[in-house]
């Protein structure tokens, strides 16, 4: 799963019927110890997270295994809201 | 699979309710001479492991198979824990 900080919002009209009533988010990649890398990616929201948070997104086919996106046409979606990351170096 | 030395550790407390009781590490992957590998990321553990140990991940929905009957939406999962290795040169 990866680490990410979500950024944004994004609204979408037109869309498959499956993932209406479902909220997506720009997010952007973090490493462990809070420094963004690579590129933004849109994702699903399960629980209910907002922008400035640091949540845990999981990616490919088991983000349909999310709460409420059996079948749905997703391959990101975020399941949790993260508290704290240890690193011990 | 692949290798890889767990780091540190996540906590999350509003996440997906498949989650619950499962915990989460942070794992860095490791090329066989034990040097870093490509991005940290965050693995769900189903062989007990801890910070500062070598483990082996699987990456996909395989990393929730250790937990069926429940299916909690990870991408990637520590099913073992390595004692040793060698690499022929």
């Amino acid at each position: 799963m990866l680490l990410a900080k979500i950024v944004g919002t994004v609204v979408a009209t037109r869309k498959d019927p499956r993932l209406v009533s479902n909220k997506l988010m720009v997010a952007r990649p973090v490493d462990p110890r809070g420094k963004v890398e690579g590129s933004y990616l849109v994702a699903v929201d399960t629980v209910d997270a907002g922008v400035g948070e640091t949540v845990l997104i999981v990616s490919g086919s088991s983000a349909r295994m999310a709460s409420g996106m059996k079948d749905c046409p997703v391959d990101a979606a975020i399941v949790g809201i993260v508290d704290a990351v240890e690193i011990s170096d | 699979m692949h290798l890889a030395r767990v780091i540190g550790d996540v906590v999350v407390t509003r996440k997906d309710d498949s989650l619950v009781g499962i915990k989460l590490l942070v794992v860095q992957p490791i090329a066989p001479d034990g040097t870093d590998a490509g991005r940290a990321l965050v693995a769900v553990d189903a062989a007990g492991a801890g910070v500062g140990e070598t483990v082996f991940f699987v990456r996909g929905k395989e990393a929730s198979f250790p937990f069926f009957p429940v299916e909690p939406p990870v991408d990637a999962g520590i099913v073992g824990i390595v004692d040793h290795w060698t690499v022929e040169k």
